[in-house]
């Protein structure tokens, strides 16, 4: 799969917000209130700190989707827009 | 041990903060005995709207105590701000409600005109067809019949309003003192005697009842009947939106921060717990009224329990057996707070400037 272009391995069976953790520690969205950055945290799918654009779906918490072969990953930037195709 | 203190709020919610704030700022020593994170409160779990439409169409001196708090919030805003440096985010510009029955819209039509009635100059609101509002509001979902407005009806951040609330009156010099049930209040010959439940007592000269559905317990202590009851309500939180929505209304509105906060049920329930059926209806009814939502997820749902008199409108109670204590209950806590903070306080002060109240009496309902 990919994030913000660059390949990302992961293993069968591992979370989308456990690749991207395991890849570097930039972070992986900015916050709507501050724009501060932010990366997994609890992976347990509370903290929603693990947002992510996967396929063209915004605001999706990395940590509760596994990661498939393909998948197209985004960082999230502040909050999604209303509507499709954001 | 807690010092002697002449005036006590027995209920740290909106309507108690605002009230201690208020008796503050008249120069009054106000102690806050706010109960335990169990109780159930509405000031925790409500939906934010300043709002009047439909506030008192049968009731004049309701329509017009709820059209002056509506006026004041702006003031009132900016002097917490003052005091707080917190913004409530106060947005004023206007709400709708919408109608996806017919007959429903024209029943609520003909209510705001009796309100205009009551209110005269200065009450202005507007009822749109189908056609207007989908020309005001491109985007909007067929299965709107209709709509109202009112450019009064706005809305706040009520978790901050709750904090704001707090500091202010801790910067007028309120002592708040949290995790402090009160199991028993006595009136003596001096003033009274409060109880608290971890044994500790406090003799105060003047009690207002503040505690929410707590005063239904408290208020026959102090004489009062306190006929109060639960009526359940809950709603949905959206996860944030980057896009404004470009109206508020009374069951959605979007938060200062982004998310959107779809609400409106009541029922007849002592619990707090969410039913999928609401839930649902929420979530259906927000998709009818603005179809691009479809896609926008729910990231949480509340119940919580508003604090309803038999006719839903607010009791301000002076006992008449026991001089010095006082009732103060209402649903619509946010919408009232500017006047509980200075027009009611004068009330309680029994100052010559302060309003008539008698209308909120609670002796109307055993009179009718
Ligand atoms: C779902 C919902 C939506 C709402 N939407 C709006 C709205 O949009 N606009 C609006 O204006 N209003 C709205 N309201 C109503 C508004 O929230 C209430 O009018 C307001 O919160 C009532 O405040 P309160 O301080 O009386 O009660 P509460 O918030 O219930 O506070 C009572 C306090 O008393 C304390 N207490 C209880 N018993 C004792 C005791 N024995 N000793 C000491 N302390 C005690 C409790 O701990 C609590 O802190 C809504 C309410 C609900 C439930
Ligand atoms: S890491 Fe906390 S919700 Fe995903």
């Amino acid at each position: 799969m990919s994030f913000e272009g660059a390949e990302v391995l992961a293993r069968p069976g591992e979370s989308v917000a456990a690749a991207l953790l395991g890849r570097d520690s930039a972070a992986t969205r900015t916050t709507p209130v501050s724009g501060a950055g932010r990366t997994p945290f609890c992976m347990m799918g509370v903290c929603f700190d693990c947002l992510v654009t996967i396929d063209g779906l915004p605001n999706v918490q990395a940590c509760m989707v596994e990661a498939r072969e393909g998948m197209v990953i985004r960082r999230q930037h502040g909050a999604r827009r209303i509507g499709k195709g954001s | 041990m807690v010092p002697q203190s002449p005036t006590a709020i027995i209920g740290g919610g909106i309507v108690g903060l605002a009230v201690a704030l208020g008796l503050a700022t008249r120069g009054h020593n106000v102690l806050v005995l706010d109960g335990s994170d169990q109780d159930m409160r509405a000031t925790q779990g409500n939906f934010g709207l300043v709002w009047l439409q439909g506030k008192g169409a049968g009731h004049a001196p309701y329509a017009r105590w709820s059209f002056q708090a509506a006026q004041a919030w702006a003031g009132f805003a900016d002097w917490l701000s003052s005091l707080t440096g917190i913004d409530v985010a106060l947005c004023q510009q206007g709400g709708y409600e919408f109608f996806t029955d017919a007959r429903e819209f024209e029943g609520f039509g003909q209510e705001l005109r009796q309100q205009a009635a009551a209110l005269g100059e200065g009450f202005s609101f507007e009822c749109l067809s189908q056609g207007d509002l989908s020309h005001r509001l491109p985007g909007i979902g067929r299965a709107v019949v209709g709509a109202t407005f009112c450019p009064l009806d706005g809305h706040v951040n009520p978790l901050r309003l709750h904090v704001a609330l707090r500091k202010a009156g801790q910067a007028e010099g309120v002592r708040f003192v949290g995790d402090a049930r009160v199991a028993s209040v006595r009136a003596k010959a001096e003033g009274f005697e409060i109880l608290r439940e971890n044994g500790e007592t406090i003799c105060v000269s003047r009690v207002v009842l503040c505690a929410g559905l707590g005063a239904a317990h408290l208020g026959p202590q102090l004489g009062f009947c306190a006929p109060i009851r639960a009526q359940q309500g809950e709603l949905l939180i959206t996860e944030r939106v980057a896009d404004r929505l470009p109206f508020l209304s009374s069951t959605i509105r979007q938060v200062d921060e982004g998310g959107l906060q779809i609400g409106g049920t009541k029922a007849e329930a002592e619990n707090d717990v969410e039913t999928t059926e609401h839930m649902v209806g929420l979530a259906q009814h927000a998709v009818q009224v603005w179809p691009r939502l479809a896609d926008i997820r729910v990231l949480r749902s509340w119940a919580a329990l508003r604090v309803m008199t038999p006719d839903g409108y607010p009791i301000y109670q002076r006992s008449t057996d026991y001089p010095g204590a006082f009732l103060v209950t209402c649903h619509s806590g946010v919408t009232l707070a500017p006047l509980h903070a200075t027009r009611l306080a004068e009330w309680i002060d029994e100052d010559p400037a302060a309003p008539k109240l008698e209308a909120f009496d609670e002796r109307r309902f055993a009179l009718s």
